[in-house]
């Protein structure tokens, strides 16, 4: 088929890609636009397979249909609370394509040069062949098929950016790669999810990629295979090393910063490819993953700096003395509470994913609420470990979508709530983020729980949270701890609301 | 050991230490609890209930001393009572230790340990403990109480059949405890409620309770910070004086009831209602004096006793308001003592571990050891918060405006200088590279502008399918392993297979992940 129909394929499915992003606007959209992504990847998978340059289609078939099968189990036997390992490992995948397809194209850069010398044809093609040599070099692209036959096409110039191109796709998929694999160990609980860092820290991080920038201009020189190789091991080594170096808490942002990386990685092959399907969806993905870091950065106060070097900043000054006590409750008298509340707020944070507590907090929502109770949930955006986490798991629980609200729509409500409930999270409802100005999280929107009549906290015990401060709010007077498992502590309390 | 509460020996005193629901408690800490037979009877706790709950009661105040080692008590001991303290024994009662100096100078002399319950520290972590506060709160609701009964009309404003009655006019000078919980009472009575205290902080807490505070024009440099004297109100200067007495005496003629409550600690009671206050009142109004112990805060107040004036106004001087409900307040107390016993017993283990390090045992004890410990060393921690002394200055319209003019200016500088210098990068790269690259670059770019627009619109509570659906489309890569997958190299088809194997479980993986996902949303 000719070049023109595949061409108008990509457009149409490009479109078709924008719609299925653009629909994730309210949930029920979002149900018709996923059908949009399929329709469009069906399309230009299609297109590309009948369109000139394909090869081995069978093969492509057999192996899509593979991986397919795969993809399906995963997709459905993933626990909702493993989201973010699924979706980290999938980044890897992306990342390590993104190496291989860029590797390819430097050896079918080899191979045409090599096929144009065999023939006594200069190559780089110059700007201005003589017929004969225009003819003799015809003969040579005849050769080859696909990519390939587009290699064979180009001037030096061309040859130049391609190769800067590529560079840069293997580059980023190999950071993509190696550090999705160790995000997804951190999430996964196979790697420490302390932030942990060679000796010497961020400055071999620096030195990796100055030595792959070097090996950037050796490569353009000579095309040699080895600085490429040299230039994947350190971008390998980065990807390793800079997320060793960051938190469990501070996944949200590293997996949005991944999930970035694998769409500048996928448009840095679509250029080397000069295939502008990819080079949109690259941007699209790239621009996405970019805008969830922002969000999530924004929400934490941070730089977006200060998160990939890890770690939190000491504090400007000594923060303020946490005075009074943590007081106790037991399961009757967080029943008693809520029996006699009229408006309920829960704000869940990751502790509740790790009890696996979601479907005892929406047990205890419809008991609520078929009380005649107004329950409300608050989501922090950074709650959870993966950006939208919260919401995921309460809707796999069946809480209503319209009960949940974001922290900018529910947190001038808190005041006239009777009773709070906080479940397993910690730093996101820190009173000094707002009262002390030396507080490591100074400034960071959190959610003003404490404004409400009462406030109970499920939490394991008395430690602080991933920033290791102090949370005051666990001393205040409206605030009563309710120790224990979150999911043991809700099954406790379930029977008793009537 | 044996914790025991005998008879309150003041005649008129009904309230008792320890009642059977504390005693459960004060068990559950490992102690043995005795009472004096007819100890709660005054207070409605029997000594069958006593029994019921597990406790012994023993006849006669002599047997009791002898066998607790720790003795509870409402009211200071007297002379008597002290003389039974052996070495080694504790007693926690009241004890106004800065009044009563001989008698802890006996109580020293016998050895024993007097823990009083008036020295608790107000920091927050004893507030528990504090029955100041816990009596405050009773004789406030009390002095509404007894100002009703003697009181000729109803609280509340109604219109009936018979005609309209207008509501009570209360005011509540002093918003401690005492004046917060009879601003609570008078409020939820009905009464228009009226209150005035000198710490300006305290408005707050006084709205909330729904009163009107009674606002003083007044420099705020001039006002007392109520912070530095442990939340007490401090000695007020003479000019603030004046002007409170000129507002009081605007307000006299048109209240009904007036409740006063102002204590400064160690001192005689401000005189703050004067007689001629009382003479400008209407007949029938009344005036309950809460500060009665110390001289009252009003000056025609006498002690213990009701009086009507000669205009028909009625003054209530009680001093024992908590011991007129002394169910409640022994409830209160007892709750009080149990909480002093939990922090004395750290292993609960019925052993008394006395830890002079700890801030609100060392605060309130007042012997320890043979030796005399009061006054205490300042507490560690303060009180209450320090003052915030600095506001953030509240902005004019027109400055608020010209701050948004200027952040607008900022904004549109910051967006043309981006553009200017990208666009000139843009231009100069467009000079040196072909025309096949600017060709993608130009697609690349639109991209990532429809890309950020289109992501700003995505649902926060989306975020998850998002990344699960950009995982599956960024896949797209396989496009470019199907390209290379047909090329005579071993090593080229082989990496372009893997690629495709690895995008296929993507496409699949997360393409299907995202629409279980968004099938679980569900609308209520």
């Amino acid at each position: 088929m000719e070049l023109g129909f595949t061409n108008a394929a990509y457009v149409v499915a490009g479109v078709l890609f924008i719609l299925s992003l653009g629909g994730l606007s309210s949930q029920e959209s979002a149900k018709r636009a996923i059908w949009y992504g399929i329709v469009g990847m069906a399309i230009a998978v299609l297109a590309t397979l009948v369109g000139p340059g394909a090869g081995l289609w069978p093969v492509s078939i057999i192996l899509i249909g593979l991986g397919g099968a795969i993809g399906y189990v995963l997709a459905t036997r993933v626990q909702m609370t493993q989201m973010p390992e699924l979706v980290a490992a999938m980044h890897s995948l992306v990342g390590l394509a993104a190496v291989f397809v860029g590797i390819n194209a430097h050896v079918e850069i080899g191979r045409v040069a090599a096929a144009f010398a065999e023939a006594g044809v200069p190559f780089p093609r110059a700007y201005d062949e003589t017929p004969e040599v225009a003819a003799a070099a015809a003969a040579v692209v005849e050769q080859f098929r696909g990519f390939g036959s587009v290699v064979a096409k180009k001037i030096p110039v061309e040859i130049t950016i391609l190769q800067i191109e590529l560079f840069l796709g293997v580059f980023i998929g190999a950071v993509t790669f190696t550090g999705s694999v160790i995000a997804y160990g951190k999430l996964a609980g196979k790697v420490n999810t302390a932030a942990k860092k060679l000796p010497g820290g961020h400055a071999l991080n620096a030195g990796a990629a100055l030595l792959s920038l070097v090996m950037l201009f050796v490569y353009i020189g000579s095309g040699s295979t080895l600085a490429l190789v040299v230039m994947t091991l350190a971008a390998l080594f980065i990807g390793y090393h800079l997320i060793m170096g960051i938190g469990g808490a501070d996944m949200p942002v590293v997996v949005s910063m991944l999930n970035s990386y694998s769409g500048w990685a996928a448009a840095a092959i679509g250029f080397s490819l000069g295939n502008d399907l990819l080079i949109t969806v690259g941007a699209l993905v790239g621009s996405s993953g970019a805008i969830l870091s922002y969000i999530m950065c924004k929400a934490m106060n941070r730089s977006f700096v200060s998160v990939i070097l890890g770690g939190f900043g000491g504090p400007a000054g000594e923060q303020m003395a946490v005075e009074g006590e943590q007081v106790a409750i037991d399961a009757d008298g967080v029943a008693t509470a809520l029996n006699e509340a009229d408006s309920v707020i829960i704000v869940p944070g990751y502790g509740m994913a790790v009890a696996q507590a979601q479907s005892a907090v929406a047990d205890l929502t419809k008991k609520l609420r078929a009380k005649g109770k107004e329950v409300r949930f608050a989501i922090h955006p950074v709650a959870g470990r993966l950006p939208g986490h919260m919401n995921v798991l309460l809707a796999e629980a069946k809480v209503p979508y319209d009960i949940v609200l974001e922290m900018d729509e529910i947190n001038d409500d808190f005041p006239d709530t009777d009773v709070v409930i906080v479940i397993g999270s910690n730093d996101i409802v820190n009173p000094a983020a707002q009262d002390d100005p030396n507080s490591p999280i100074a400034g960071m929107p959190v959610l003003e729980v404490w404004k409400a009549k009462q406030v109970f906290v499920s939490k394991r015990g008395q430690g602080t949270g991933y920033s290791g401060i102090e949370n005051p709010l666990f001393f205040k007077d409206n605030t009563r701890m309710f120790y224990g498992d979150a999911k043991a502590s809700l099954d406790t309390l379930l029977p008793k609301i009537e | 050991m044996k914790i025991g509460a005998p008879k309150e020996v003041l005649a008129d005193e009904a309230r008792v230490a320890i009642t059977p629901e504390s005693a459960g408690h004060l068990q559950k800490l490992g102690y043995d609890v005795i009472v004096e037979a007819g100890a709660g009877e005054k207070a409605g706790f029997l000594d069958s209930a006593y029994a019921d709950a597990g406790v012994e009661v023993v006849s006669g105040a002599d047997q009791l001393w002898k066998v607790a080692d720790i003795v509870a008590k409402v009211r200071p001991p007297t002379e008597e009572e002290v003389a039974r303290l052996e070495h080694g024994k504790t007693l926690i009662s009241f004890f106004y230790p800065a009044s009563n100096e001989t008698l802890m100078g006996l109580a020293k002399d016998k050895g024993a340990n007097v823990i009083a319950m008036d020295m608790v520290p107000r920091i927050s972590r004893a507030q528990k403990m504090d029955a100041l506060s816990s009596m405050a709160n009773i004789a406030g609701y009390r002095a509404v109480i007894e100002a009703g009964n003697n009181f000729g009309r109803f609280f509340t404003g109604q219109v009936t059949a018979a005609g309209k009655v207008p509501p009570a006019k209360v005011l509540v000078v002093g918003a401690g405890v005492a004046g917060l919980a009879a601003i609570g009472t008078s409020t939820s009575l009905g009464a228009i409620t009226y209150a005035f205290d000198v710490r300006p902080e305290v408005a707050e807490q006084i709205e909330s309770m729904g009163a009107e505070f009674v606002f003083l024009e007044f420099e705020d440099s001039e006002l007392p910070d109520g912070a530095a004297t442990g939340g007490y109100a401090p000695p007020s200067s003479p000019e603030f004086q004046a002007k409170q007495l000129e507002k009081f005496r605007e307000l006299a003629p048109d209240m009904d009831i007036v409740i006063t409550t102002a204590l400064i600690p160690n001192r005689p009671a401000p005189v703050l209602w004067t007689k001629d206050m009382v003479e400008a009142m209407k007949p029938g109004s009344v005036i309950v004096d809460l500060a009665a112990e110390r001289g009252g805060n009003c000056e025609l107040t006498v002690k213990d006793e009701k009086i009507v004036t000669d205009n028909g106004v009625t003054i209530v001087g009680y001093t024992d308001f908590p011991s007129r409900m002394a169910t409640q307040s022994s409830t209160l107390y007892g709750n009080n003592i149990r909480h002093m016993m939990a922090d004395l017993t750290p292993e609960k283990d019925g052993q008394v571990v006395h830890n002079m390090e700890d801030d609100v045992i060392r605060g309130a004890t007042i012997t320890h050891g043979g030796e005399i410990t009061f006054p205490p060393p300042p507490p560690k921690v303060q009180a209450i918060a320090a003052q915030k002394k600095e506001k953030p200055k509240e902005l004019t319209p027109e400055e608020k405006r010209a701050q948004e003019v200027a952040a607008f200016k900022a904004e549109t500088k910051f967006q043309v200088s981006l553009l200017a210098v990208g666009g000139v990068l843009l231009l100069l790269a467009g000079l040196y590279t072909p025309a096949s690259f600017m060709q993608h670059f130009i697609v690349f770019t639109l991209a990532c502008f429809v890309g950020f627009q289109v992501i700003w619109g995505v649902a926060h509570s989306l975020h998850t399918p998002l990344m699960a659906v950009t995982n599956a489309i960024s896949s797209i890569i396989i496009l470019g392993a199907l390209l290379q997958i047909g090329s005579g190299s071993m090593l080229v088809v082989i990496l372009a297979a893997a690629s495709v194997f690895m995008a296929g479980i993507n496409i699949f993986g997360g393409f299907l992940v995202t629409r279980r996902m968004l099938a679980m949303f569900q609308k209520s």
